[in-house]
């Protein structure tokens, strides 16, 4: 097998803008693992549109979406093999992978990006307890069945969680014929896009019960009802408030969990509250020269900030494998989340190898009005901006001209905090 | 007429049938499910008990001792995963000690070998894990883990290979006495045969009391559990008791032998014989007990959690014997049935031999080879096997790395996997942290393709339990 200079696991959005990035940057030596046997990852069950406001100021579907980069990527001639699953990656950053053709084989790549994405939170890992017949689904594997095969999981519908993707299916079912009865949310806020919520469940009727979670599913063979109940302020359910639905099927869409056992049999060090990487400024890892962008470090809500992401670590990679795969020292500030900020990518920044700017991403653990997103170099305030609202369902941005961090020699940290407007 | 039906295809039918295809008889399994391996020997702690448990002189202690020395030898002979990990019962207050010594004396009584009373800094040493309170247990180095589906399958592809039949879909419904046998009444038809073997585990009661006067009485008595991912590997590697004392009964701690940790089970009697459902005060006295025994068990990494029926007769004893001319019960198998399930086999079809005088099967082949999981090979014979059938080569289930290779072997084995809980049984696909998110619709499309059938007619468990219900916009 001949060996590549960057290899790149995973050809959805984030695979592939990291490749483009990476060619734009002079690299002419990438390959892209794609298990799948296409391009564009996720987004090509992903029949809505909404897609790209952002990059491409216009509406696309997910695979129209997808579509743009897988284009980029065959008019750059950059090689991809597909139903490629890669099973191993070792801390020197061999690749082990297999497929039919090439059987099992090693690369030795002198960088590579993490572009694995994510899977969904089954049923089990939430621990619903009830019968366990035909007929639960997550969401993604409904959106699958649906979108790309044509096929009807179910008629009567329930769905538990308010994840985007649930939103979105609540939608789609309704659609294609089926009734859904009621989205329940275990917090009393939704973890989807406001958007979504009014596109999708406001315009067709649907209830939005927050702070209601499933308390027992029933049917022998097939799903034959749910039954949801109020939860107190420990999402414990509050007996009396259980109600029953008739139901063939129950979808759920309760988070998106990074799929990082590759990273973690390499040892690259992982972010507890993400389950993604831990990065610095240039979305390196914590091994030098593996790179990670998109739902592999943490769960995005629009793709347009996953491909800008991605470009960013592509663009990296290619410069560490230009510098001849050394880094210079540089001091690194570790930054501190505070007041309701759950995390930032990335967790250090190292203004010395940082460009003019940083784009920090983070969330909020609550929802939250009249607010302002604050950030310090050591006790100087470098940033500030008023936020109206901000709620866990949407990832916020913050762009930082490095210079404000590189006026505050004396700084050992940075802080991430929300403050009252 | 056949010469012999079995009622059930658990673990207990299935090592009756396979040791009664050493004789040449025709033999007819009937099950009430769709497969192999639906009823209880699906959902249990999948541990080989070393046999200390068991009153002295009790069937029971004996076949468990029994079963529990045949199943190194019976694992490679028929290929299924069995580990011998070694057992430890905890003892978490000194007040217990009488109890922990006499169930060493039981154990040394009963025939199992290397007990002995491990202190708590020995115990540290086996397990860093093990709880502050623990202070001493008694360790069985007898003590194993076995695939409960791996060993199911194994014997049922084995018995099948030595000419036994499988009937399933099929629920004996009646059973009346006839001149030369019995009768059997079925939902698909009757059977007649010279000899009935009673293997249906919680339903043993009702077939029973078809035949007998001396009514019998199974309680289902559920068992809810936690699975672990594989990240919580590690976190134990014996199977760790907690030994009943002054703060309860607890539950287990164990490792699979695919690499999860397994805790539970409770023991709740319900009426209910299919009631499988977890529930909340369940899942939560498991939550609640584990920590006596284990430190900091990592719930958070569940991955699935589930619940399991035993056969409790309130003797707590197997029933095993002729109990008519002609029927043989086999029933009261509750724990350690699994773990007894080889002595069984030997018994029941003992038994079978004497009332039919069964000769010798000269054809009987004693070896079973199991589902070739290229994980195992190494790298030039893993190439190999891929150049020589691509689809090893393509991987299905992501979580486990199970191939299309292996999805098809499953499938195409007699008997075979004919549904998605089916495969997933037999080679692990969707058994894996994301639970078939990703793989089922694929399997789905290999089951169609291989079955020769459309994909709506594909089902989770068997009729009426379908996975697809139409076509898009066919209801509008
Ligand atoms: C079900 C679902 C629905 C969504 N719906 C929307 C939506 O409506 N609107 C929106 O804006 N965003 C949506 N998103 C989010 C958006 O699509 C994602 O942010 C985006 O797809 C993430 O891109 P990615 O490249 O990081 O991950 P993915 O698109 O998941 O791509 C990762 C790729 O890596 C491959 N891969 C993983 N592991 C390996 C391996 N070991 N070997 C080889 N290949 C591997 C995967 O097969 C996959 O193709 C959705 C996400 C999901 C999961
Ligand atoms: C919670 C729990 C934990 C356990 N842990 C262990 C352990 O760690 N170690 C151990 O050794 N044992 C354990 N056991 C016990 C062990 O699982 C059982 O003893 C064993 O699986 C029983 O097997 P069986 O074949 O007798 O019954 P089953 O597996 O229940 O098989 C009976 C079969 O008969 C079929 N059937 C019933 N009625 C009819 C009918 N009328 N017509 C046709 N078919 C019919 C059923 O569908 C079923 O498939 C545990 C059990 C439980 C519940």
């Amino acid at each position: 097998m001949r060996e590549y200079e960057l290899v790149i696991i995973g050809g959805g959005p984030a695979g592939l803008a990291a490749a483009v990035a990476a060619h734009e940057a002079g690299l002419r030596d990438i390959l892209i693992l794609e298990r799948d046997n296409e391009l564009g990852g996720i987004l090509n069950q992903c029949i809505h549109n909404g897609f790209g406001l952002h990059t491409f100021k216009e509406e696309l579907t997910g695979p129209e979406y997808a579509g743009r980069f897988i284009e980029q990527v065959k008019k750059l001639d950059i090689p991809y093999k597909l139903n490629t699953m890669v099973l191993d990656l070792a801390a020197d950053k061999t690749v082990t992978a297999m497929n039919r053709e090439d059987g099992l084989f090693q690369l030795h790549p002198k960088a590579v990006i993490l572009a694995m994405g994510c899977r969904e939170r089954p049923r089990g890992a939430l621990s619903i307890p009830g019968c366990r017949p035909a007929g639960i689904y997550t969401a993604g594997t409904a959106q699958r069945l649906v979108n790309m095969e044509g096929y009807m999981p179910g008629r009567k519908v329930v769905i538990l969680g308010s994840g985007d993707i649930g939103l979105i299916m609540a939608r789609r079912m309704t659609l294609e014929g089926a009734q859904v009865q009621v989205v329940a949310e275990l917090m009393p806020y939704s973890g989807g896009l406001k958007r979504n919520i009014v596109q999708c469940l406001d315009d067709y009727g649907i209830p939005l019960k927050l702070s209601h979670t499933v308390v027992d599913i029933e049917g022998k063979k097939r799903v034959e009802a749910v039954t949801i109940a109020q939860v107190d302020g420990n999402n414990r359910p509050i007996p009396g408030t259980e109600e029953r639905y008739e139901c063939d099927t129950l979808l759920l869409s309760c988070g998106l969990i990074p799929e990082n056992e590759l990273s973690r049999s390499a040892g690259v060090e992982l972010n507890p509250i993400t389950n993604g990487p831990t990065v610095n400024e240039s979305l390196e890892t914590s091994i030098p020269g593996v790179f990670a962008a998109g739902n592999v470090l943490h769960v995005h809500d629009l793709v347009d900030y996953v491909s800008e992401e991605a470009g960013a670590a592509g663009r990296q990679a290619a410069g560490y494998i230009a510098a001849g795969c050394r880094e210079e020292e540089h001091k690194a500030l570790p930054i501190k989340c505070a007041n309701g900020v759950r995390y930032t990518v990335p967790v250090a920044i190292r203004p010395g190898a940082a460009g003019d700017t940083v784009t920090l991403r983070f969330r909020v653990g609550n929802v939250y009005k009249n607010k302002k997103v604050a950030v310090y170099a050591g006790d100087a305030c470098v940033f500030s901006r008023k936020r109206p609202v901000l709620a866990p369902g949407e990832m916020e941005t913050v762009i930082l001209k490095t210079s404000l961090l590189t006026d505050h020699p004396e700084a050992d940290g940075i802080t991430v905090t929300l403050e009252e407007a | 007429m056949v010469d012999i039906v079995i009622i059930g295809a658990g673990v207990s039918g299935c090592a009756i049938a396979r040791e009664v295809s050493r004789y040449k008889a025709d033999v007819l399994v009937l099950e009430r499910e769709e497969d192999v391996c639906c009823g209880t020997s699906k959902a249990n702690s999948a541990i080989v008990h070393a046999g200390y448990d068991a009153a002295n002189g009790s069937l029971m202690a004996k076949l468990n001792v029994e079963g529990s020395r045949l199943m190194p030898a019976l694992s490679k002979e028929l290929d299924f995963p069995y580990e011998n990990n070694g057992s430890l019962v905890v003892m978490v207050s000194e007040d217990d000690r009488p109890a922990l010594n006499k169930l060493y004396e039981n154990g040394v009584a009963n025939g199992v070998e290397g007990l002995r009373i491990v202190e708590r800094d020995e115990l540290v040493r086996m397990e860093p894990n093990i709880s502050d309170q623990a202070v001493a247990a008694l360790y069985a180095p007898t003590g194993a883990i076995v695939c409960p589906f791996g060993l199911t399958f194994a014997l049922a592809e084995n018995a099948a290979r030595n000419g036994v039949r499988f009937q399933f879909d099929t629920e004996v419904t009646g059973i009346g006495k006839t001149d030369g046998g019995w009768k059997l009444s079925t939902t698909r038809g009757d059977v007649e045969a010279k000899v009935v073997v009673n293997a249906a585990g919680v339903y043993a009661d009702k077939l029973h009391n078809m035949v007998s006067e001396d009514a019998m009485t199974i309680t289902p008595r559920r068992g809810d559990y936690f699975l672990l991912d594989h990240s919580a590997q590690g976190h134990v590697s014996h199977t760790i008791f907690q030994l009943p004392g002054k703060f309860g009964k607890g539950v287990l701690v164990a490792p699979t032998v695919h690499g999860n940790i397994i805790v539970g089970p409770t023991a709740i009697d319900i009426e209910d014989k299919e009631g499988v459902a977890t529930t909340q005060a369940g899942l939560d006295e498991v939550r609640a007990k584990c920590g006596l025994a284990v430190k900091d068990v990592p719930l958070r990494q569940t991955i699935t959690s589930f619940a399991g029926l035993r056969a409790h007769e309130a003797r707590h004893e197997f029933f095993i014997g002729e109990v008519q001319p002609g029927f043989v019960d086999c029933a009261g198998i509750e724990s350690p049935g699994l773990s007894s399930a080889p002595a069984i086999g030997v018994m029941v079809s003992g038994i079978v031999r004497d009332i039919l005088k069964l000769e010798e099967n000269p054809n009987f082949e004693a070896k079973r080879k199991g589902i070739l999981d290229p994980k195992g090979l190494d790298a030039e014979a893993h190439a190999a096997l891929i150049r020589e059938n691509p689809a090893y080569g393509t991987v299905i289930c992501r979580c486990e790395t199970v191939t299309e290779g292996e999805i098809v072997d499953a499938i195409r084995r007699v008997p075979g996997a004919r549904s998605v809980d089916g495969v997933k049984r037999r080679v692990r696909a969707g058994m894996g942290r994301c639970q078939g998110g990703f793989c089922s619709p694929r399997v789905m499309e290999i089951l169609a393709r291989e079955l020769g059938v459309d994909q709506s007619a594909i089902t989770k468990a068997g009729a009426g339990s379908e996975l697809i219900v139409g076509v898009n916009k066919d209801a509008i």
